[in-house]
């Protein structure tokens, strides 16, 4: 079975809610829309306090080639444009929504019916990924568009479905594989014809056999898209780390997957294409895990964009007593939240509720040098040495030492047996050294 | 007998001979330092500190005596009086600036403001401040965990444990602006220097709306312009709901300390004025 070779870890996968179909949410009464819910320029307004807007409608404008459209995720009124605390705590622009009733779109396809639009060709599929503010739904957010628009002198060959989810507790993905398996594929087919490409490769791994299982079967229909089940490891789900366990090549340090030829897509992004193209509906809604072992109800919600994460979790059954920490993503990439009124945004994955015992930071002790942090890094960097860089503030050798290949996995502070914050120190490195590079360029 | 003298004259030549090569390197590669950035460095304080926005005293001294003038040049931890030595060494007119010291703009003790999070990673400003806003309600003030302090050569700013706020002693302050650049929540400002240490100015950096930033935190400015309405030197502008004091502008006369309704304007270092109570205890007491 294949998998990628250097590093790696196994957390605990404790995927309780695997069993729980997705539900939809009720929409909330209020919802906070942020400008920028993705990668690069945040988006610019195009409606005014005291507009009213319907489900769909767009509400701000992609204000860049890296950048992406934003819709009403419900109908109302809009109360305010300001800066409300996004999950970080920092206030950042957003557009209040007061809701009322849920008035869609007419040009919206709100039926369960499966459209298989063929006609489409490659720039108008470009084109409508772009106009629905389509985004990478793992969680890294980036325009979704961008990536679909290969680069001149460059050729994509293989699109790749990233069906991991290795990320511990998640569960979103691999529900949306089992419900919603024939739409992904409809969706990877709009991805092939857009790059254009005639291989597409959904990679799963094998702690989801159910899901291996079902779109295998659905496959067969579809010329040119195959399953391909992985050893269960992590951090897979990476970008580089998917590609080089199913074709083998290696992204160059400093490079993007197009310059070995291949296009990784997330399922929760593929069945968003699909969506968007055949049904015309725009990116307003996802499926976010809720989850944490004494959680009354694990569940997997259908949520508007926009909600407040208080609701998730008050859907979920409430708060327990025993609570740690409330992470927003999974336990290894994931941010704790400084408080829950935070809204939903599109990369919004999962919300795990750690209990209080489980959340500890153990107490940081000296390093020992076992390079056990070495060994686990996928992308094979040094993080002892690099946290220790990082600590007495040497940016230029930071940048030699190629920090900024880091993808922030957690893999090294996860297995050091001295529970030291390395991935805290690189994460300023990296700052700092873009922060190097912005002014170098300039 | 005869191998001592073979061996002594042996190696005075080779001796002699790479001295003369040495000396014919020397002379060619010879680089030529001005004596003057020798004595500059001997009346600069040798702190190291950067403060001069030169990465240390010797870098600073050589570029005193290359540039035509020192106005741009100023040396915070040397002074006036440090410039004056420099200013007589290079023969030029030194230009005096006024002095300033370190101020920290906020108050947010845990009484003022309550704690809605717990933060247990890596204990430094720097690297809380990159993952999120704050441990309190506040996403501007200060969240104590000491980067100003580490940054500090000279130990003048020291976290205050029961308020959990930097504390700048005054004497000791140079005011080289290292714990100015360490603080990423831009809290520390460097401002004149008055009379007898005397400070008035507004502790805070909430720039969000009064509601908001009141709610956050009970001592926050919460931009009611009652301060600048007051003010009869036009010192004080408002910006983002946020007051700010001009420190040349300002002439000490307290009276934006009196109108503010949260308290957040300090007075420091100043004699206990006359309040309505104690007039009235001292028209109480006079009649007996």
């Amino acid at each position: 079975m294949k998998a990628f070779r250097k590093g790696g870890v196994h957390p605990a996968e404790n995927k309780i809610s695997t069993g729980s179909s997705i539900l939809d949410l009720p929409v909330p009464g209020l919802v906070t829309v942020h400008l920028s819910q993705h990668l690069g320029v945040p988006a610019q307004p195009v409606v005014d306090k005291g507009d009213s807007v319907r489900t769909g409608q767009l509400i701000a404008k992609s204000a860049g080639f890296v950048s992406a459209n934003i819709h009403s995720p419900v109908s109302g009124t809009v109360q305010k444009i300001e800066p409300v605390p996004d999950i970080t705590g920092y206030p950042k622009m957003a557009i209040v929504i007061e809701v009322k009733g849920d008035e869609w779109v007419e040009t919206i396809d709100r039926t369960d019916t499966i459209v298989r639009p063929d006609k489409l060709s490659r720039e108008e599929i470009i084109a409508r990924i772009s106009e629905m503010g389509i985004v990478g739904m793992g969680g890294a957010t980036f325009p979704s568009h961008v990536k679909v628009s290969v680069p001149k002198g460059k050729k994509a060959e293989i699109l790749i479905i990233n069906g991991v989810e290795c990320e511990p507790y998640l569960t979103s993905d691999h529900r949306l594989m089992l419900e919603k398996g024939e739409e992904i594929l409809i969706g990877a087919g709009f991805l092939m014809r857009a790059l254009p490409v005639d291989q597409a490769v959904i990679g799963i791994e094998k702690n989801k056999p159910d899901a291996i299982e079902h779109l295998r079967k659905l496959s067969s229909g579809y010329p040119g898209i195959r399953v391909e089940p992985l050893k269960v490891k992590y951090p897979q789900g990476g970008e580089k780390q998917l590609i080089k366990a199913i074709t083998g090549r290696e992204v160059p340090s400093g490079g993007l997957p197009i310059d070995v030829g291949a296009v990784v897509h997330n399922v929760g992004t593929a069945f968003a294409v699909y969506e968007a193209i055949a049904k015309n509906k725009p990116l307003f809604e996802r499926v976010v895990t809720v989850t944490g072992k004494s959680l009354a109800k694990n569940a997997n919600f259908k949520v508007r964009i926009g909600t407040p994460i208080s609701s998730l979790i008050d859907a979920a059954g409430g708060l327990p007593d025993d609570t740690g920490k409330v992470i927003s993503g999974g336990p290894m990439m994931g941010r704790a939240l400084p408080g829950l009124n935070a809204p939903v945004t599109k990369g919004t994955s999962g919300i795990v509720v750690m209990k209080a015992n489980e959340s500890v930071r153990k107490t940081v002790m000296n390093c020992i040098r076992c390079a056990r942090c070495a060994s686990a890094c996928p992308m094979g960097l040094e993080p002892y040495f690099l946290m220790s860089l990082g600590d007495a503030r040497r940016w230029e050798e930071m940048e030699t030492a190629r920090a900024l290949d880091c993808m922030e996995c957690g893999s090294c502070s996860f297995t050091c047996p001295s529970n030291r914050p390395l991935l805290d120190y690189i994460r300023i490195g990296k700052t700092n050294v873009n922060r190097i590079l912005k002014a170098r360029k300039s | 007998m005869n191998t001592i003298v073979i061996t002594i004259i042996s190696l005075s030549l080779i001796g002699v001979l790479a001295g003369v090569i040495l000396f014919l390197i020397a002379q060619k590669f010879k680089v030529f330092e001005d004596p003057r950035i020798d004595d500059v460095e001997a009346v600069l304080p040798g702190a190291n500190c950067g403060g001069c926005g030169y990465p240390g005293c010797r870098n600073f001294a050589d570029s005193c005596v290359r540039s035509e003038n020192l106005d741009s040049l100023f040396c915070p931890v040397g002074g006036n009086d440090g410039m004056v030595k420099v200013a007589a060494v290079l023969g030029r007119a030194a230009v005096a600036k006024e002095p300033t010291v370190a101020v920290v703009r906020c108050s947010g003790n845990p009484d003022h403001r309550m704690r809605t999070a717990r933060y247990d990673s890596a204990p430094t400003c720097e690297i809380a401040s990159g993952l999120f806003a704050g441990d309190t309600a506040c996403s501007y003030g200060c969240l104590g965990l000491g980067d100003c302090e580490a940054a500090c050569d000279f130990d003048a700013i020291h976290m205050n444990p029961v308020t959990l706020l930097p504390e700048v002693i005054d004497e000791k302050c140079n005011s080289c602006g290292a714990c100015v650049r360490a603080c990423p929540k831009k809290i520390i400002e460097l401002r004149k220097r008055n009379k007898k240490d005397r400070k008035i100015f507004v502790s805070c950096v909430n720039q969000d709306k009064g509601a908001t930033a009141r709610k956050a935190c009970s001592v926050a400015c919460i931009g009611c312009k009652a301060c600048q309405k007051v003010c009869e030197y036009d010192a004080i502008t408002i910006e983002n709901f946020l007051a700010y004091i001009d420190p040349v502008k300002c002439r000490l006369c307290r009276k934006c300390v009196e109108v503010c309704p949260t308290g957040s304007i300090l007075e420091i270092n100043f004699p206990p004025r006359k309040t309505a109570e104690s007039e009235l205890c001292l028209t109480e007491i006079s009649p007996n």
